[in-house]
């Protein structure tokens, strides 16, 4: 199950993931990304302290944007990623490509 | 530890039943949860692979899991019927020319491959079966 909640800030806006990303749900976060670009979000921060599970399918989306973000000057930080969740971004090198920060402080400093 | 064995049918909403299976057998090894997560992630990955590509999420075909504990070693055998997909000929792409081409699939073989001890696999052209290794320390 993945519960996907937006909400806009003064400055950027907050997508917190609740529960599992996996192959049957990961189209979700997509469009949830999508609908940001499309509204012309320029910081975009990604609360993932009740991110449970990642499987592929989901570190994809998120690959799949870095390059289009970087063109279009658009900022994702991710934050609160529990152990064995940021331990997956490790696996893949994706902690090195995508900016990651332990708590949301540190995430909103990056914007 | 005795074998435990699942029917999964292929739909990509079975995952999170495959997960919950694993979970509760990887509990009782030896493995860390760090290692545990990882491990319930690649079985989740090889059947999401075979669930969409080699089943065309089609749910009243299925696909059958056992794990075993052997000596110092945790087996899980992935068997199925339909289009094979041999994992070890499979030529991972580099993570950056995953994010260059901005492809959504890939990643999934890579972690599959970095996180189990050993893979084999093997196809009698009716039947496709895939083992997954991670070798266990004595508790």
């Amino acid at each position: 199950m993945l519960k996907i909640e937006t909400s806009k800030k003064s400055n950027y806006t907050e997508i917190k993931l609740i529960g599992e990303v996996d192959a049957s749900n990961s189209v979700e976060l997509d469009e949830a990304i999508v609908a940001l670009v499309e509204n012309d979000t320029k910081n975009i921060l990604v609360d993932g302290t009740q991110l449970e599970y990642i499987s592929s399918a989901g570190l994809g989306v998120f690959m799949s944007y870095i390059e289009d973000f970087n063109d279009k000057k658009i900022s994702l930080v991710i934050f609160g990623l529990n152990e064995k969740v940021f331990h997956v971004f490790q696996i893949l090198g994706l902690d090195q490509l995508i900016n990651i920060k332990s708590n949301k402080e540190d995430a909103v400093m990056e914007l | 530890m005795m074998k435990h064995e699942l029917k999964l049918y292929c739909e990509t909403s079975r995952l999170s039943d495959l997960r919950i299976f694993l979970n509760k057998i990887l509990q009782e090894t030896s493995l860390s949860e760090i290692e545990q997560h990882q491990v319930t992630l690649a079985v989740d990955e090889v059947c999401a692979n075979l669930i969409i590509h080699s089943h065309g999420c089609n749910s009243k075909e299925f696909i059958q899991i056992s794990v075993e504990k052997e000596v110092g070693l945790l087996k899980i055998e992935i068997t199925d019927q339909g289009d094979a997909f041999n994992i070890i000929e499979y030529n991972v792409p580099e993570i950056n020319q995953v994010k260059k081409t901005k492809r959504k699939g890939g990643l999934g073989i890579i972690l599959v491959k970095r996180i189990m001890d050993k893979i084999e696999f093997e196809s009698s052209g009716l039947q496709n079966t895939c083992r997954l290794f991670k070798n266990l320390k004595s508790k």
